[in-house]
């Protein structure tokens, strides 16, 4: 076990998650102002459209299987039956099906941001730099199905599994022992992924935390009184 | 019964001059900021054109205001709530910045500093987004002043649809033309609040105007869509939507706002008007679009009965409010006489800025005999601006409600005239449009003399009373965003930019 290893998987999980979780809360509590989705669908509409709903149609769909699929312990696909064999070449198709919708809805995001001048003109450079980063990281995943293509055992992905829910367990000592042997590109994908939790409070990621599924129950009309009586 | 109480407005179009002075001063106090320079939360408009945003009527294409679904409910427009959550990776119902324009200034520094040369320096226009060079200027806020651009464009205005011949109104002879000064309409039953995801749009209980809460919008821009005046503006620089704020600072002062202060023609009134909350779903969701009118004058309530008086105070509406409303120019304009109608009723949004219809030319032909008269008035069929037209605009098209307006404004210059130049009490003109001579001095009182005080009737907040005044000692007042923090400290560490600061690229000198 390397000093990286255990700084990498034993430590920064943490660091990151605790960025995320502080940063969010104190810009959420500061700054309100700044938490918004930062749309520019007003400079610039047809390429927006084309781009963005697959984009967020593939990361969504993403998320969930990664979430669903590291954090559901062993035992349980066990019970219901699912072989580690059969669950990688879900995972697998399924994330290799809406990584691409992603990646697709990506590169027409990034194009339009860099090239469309009014949509460049108003980007930051948080902006310009998240899309290369999950660029990055999507790439990363989307190559790991090739890796993963060379041991259809599931082993690996166990390995993966088992430092996801050490991780989120607190046995870090544990989540760095799972992490020997992986391959580098699971590897660098964790690092990233990581330090995305990272940017997180700092990018216009948090409209995430936003999602107004309380909409579908609010009445219409909202009526505020400016004193209260 | 659930009283409460609304400051509307009224604007007489029958004086509106299209000096854009409301727009002048509404934008130096308002938009004057990054991001909202293509703006305008009050523009007037030459009337007939497709108007700022382009087409902004034509609800086929950007589905705004209110419908009724099959089952006979309402529902916006661009969808019920599930539709309006679907469409929130990209709205499709949002028009792009150059359906509004691409704002612009130009390089007056060039005129100072330009080199030594041959011709005439110019400053040439830049774009207020991207800093680059817009090398001709294609649309504006403005672009169809007073019948700019060519019939052909302007004849899609939407208030042409069902006017007889509309073709022949391209004529020289047979153009017509007219302003309308357009804001947020503080509507009773507001679509862009009913489109807020995150619900940071709002009406006030105690005034009616309609906010959005900068802190908690997230910039999904459903409002915008869903606003059938297209009246919300996302702001491209803070990613949020903002909108006329009916200048609330000054109202709650007993002010009126900024456009009806700078109004030169005098032609805005401001006023309470006290209506039953509880009447508004019923009355938005009528089956025929031109019942919606009546249907809107039913739920405002006579703030003279004593019944209506009663309950306001029991809900808690201060008696400075009930008073103000007892002599507001809003409610006489709109319900005792009647000549005040609301803004495209059929949107179904229930709006409280009114607009008296506008006399045109005719008096002329009257004379020459070529003008048929219906008793003592002439026959508004001959009015230059087609009656349709005019009733497409504020009545959903029923006619009636416009003639019996553009009637009694004539019947009241009538009456004057044979008062004030023969010496006599023309009451037969009267009789005709059923006005009492009272009425009618009224009338002349608030609409050709209008006077500041009986323009603008409107009751100070009791502020005072209602917060603590000693907690507010040494706070923000007024501001923008995160208030007296701004959290702006050279380097931001949540990304936004530092405010104000413009991105226009130098202008290159050569020789």
């Amino acid at each position: 076990m390397s000093y990286f290893d255990h700084l990498a998987f034993g430590i920064y999980p943490y660091i990151a998650f605790a960025v995320m979780l502080i940063g969010s809360w104190i810009r959420y509590d500061r700054e309100q102002y700044s938490w918004k989705t930062s749309s520019s669908q007003l400079l610039e509409k047809k390429e927006l459209r084309r781009g963005s709903i697959p984009f967020h149609i593939g990361i969504l769909a993403i998320l969930g299987g990664h979430a669903v699929g590291l954090l559901t312990p062993a035992e349980v696909w066990h019970v219901l039956g699912i072989s580690a064999a059969f669950k990688q070449m879900i995972a697998m198709g399924v994330g290799g099906f809406f990584g691409l919708i992603c990646l697709y809805g990506l590169v027409i995001l990034l194009k339009r941001r860099l090239t469309n001048p009014r949509v460049r003109a108003s980007s930051n450079p948080m902006d310009i730099a998240l899309l290369w980063l999950l660029l990055a990281q999507l790439l990363l995943g989307l190559t790991s199905i090739f890796v993963s293509a060379g041991h259809m055992d599931g082993s690996e992905m166990l390995k993966l599994m088992a430092w996801a829910q050490n991780t989120v367990t607190f046995d870090s000592a544990e989540a760095v022992a799972a992490m020997q042997g992986v391959h580098w590109i699971f590897k660098a994908h964790i690092v990233l992924g990581m330090t995305l939790f990272v940017v997180f409070p700092f990018s216009r990621l948090v409209h995430m935390l936003s999602v107004p599924l309380q909409y579908i129950r609010r009445p219409h009309q909202i009526v505020r009184q400016r004193f209260v009586r | 019964m659930k009283v409460r109480a609304q400051i509307g407005m009224v604007l007489n179009l029958d004086k509106c001059i299209g000096c854009h002075t409301c727009s002048i001063t509404c934008k130096n106090v308002w938009t004057s900021r990054e991001g909202v320079e293509y703006a305008w939360f009050n523009n007037v408009e030459t009337k007939p054109g497709i108007g700022f945003p382009k087409e902004w009527e034509n609800q086929q294409k950007w589905h705004g205001g209110w419908t009724k679904n099959a089952s006979g409910e309402l529902e916006l427009k661009i969808g019920g709530k599930r539709r309006v959550l679907a469409n929130i990776f990209a709205n499709p119902d949002l028009p792009e910045i150059d359906d509004y324009y691409e704002p612009f200034d130009f390089d007056y520094q060039h005129l100072h500093n330009a080199p030594d040369s041959k011709h005439q320096p110019v400053a040439r226009p830049r774009s207020l987004i991207s800093g680059q060079r817009m090398e001709k200027i294609e649309w504006g806020p403005n672009w169809e002043e007073i019948l700019g651009t060519e019939f052909e464009k302007r004849k899609k205005d939407q208030n042409f649809n069902d006017v007889v011949q509309k073709d022949i109104y391209g004529q020289f002879e047979k153009t017509f033309m007219m302003y309308l000064p357009r804001l947020c309409e503080h509507c009773l039953n507001p679509a862009c609040v009913a489109a807020c995801p995150s619900g940071a749009v709002y009406k006030r209980e105690e005034d009616g105007i309609v906010l959005i809460d900068q802190d908690k919008c997230r910039g999904w821009r459903m409002c915008v869509s869903a606003c059938p005046y297209k009246k919300i503006y996302y702001n491209w620089k803070t990613g949020k939507s903002e909108k006329c704020t009916f200048c609330f600072p000054r109202i709650e002062a007993g002010q009126p706002t900024v456009c009806s202060e700078t109004c030169v023609g005098r032609i805005r009134y401001l006023g309470v008007l006290l209506y039953d909350a509880d009447k508004i779903a019923a009355a938005a969701s009528v089956a025929n679009e031109q019942d919606l009118y009546q249907a809107q004058l039913d739920i405002f309530l006579n703030p003279n009965d004593p019944k209506v008086i009663a309950a306001a105070r029991a809900e808690g509406i201060p008696d400075n409010w009930i008073n103000a409303a007892q002599n507001s120019p809003v409610y006489m304009m709109a319900m005792d006489w009647k000549v005040a109608l609301p803004l495209h009723p059929e949107y179904r949004t229930l709006p409280m800025v009114w607009y008296v219809p506008p006399l045109s030319p005719i008096q002329s032909a009257v004379q020459a005999g070529h003008v048929g008269m219906n008793g003592e008035i002439p026959d508004l069929k001959s009015l230059r601006i087609p009656l349709k037209y005019l009733a497409n605009l504020l009545t959903a098209g029923d006619e009636k409600p416009v003639v019996r307006a553009l009637e009694r404004m004539i019947a009241m210059r009538a009456f004057k005239r044979a008062q004030q130049v023969d010496g006599v009490e023309d009451l037969a003109v009267l009789q005709q449009v059923g006005l009492t001579a009272h009425q009618v001095e009224e009338m002349y009182r608030y609409m050709a003399l209008a006077n500041y005080e009986d323009r603008f009737v409107i009751p100070t907040s009791h502020r005072a009373y209602a917060e603590n005044a000693y907690d507010l000692k040494s706070s923000c007042g007024f501001s923008f965003g995160n208030g007296c923090g701004d959290g702006n400290n050279g380097v931001n560490l949540f990304g936004s930019k530092a405010k104000g600061v413009r991105q226009v690229i130098p202008v290159e000198l050569k020789d």
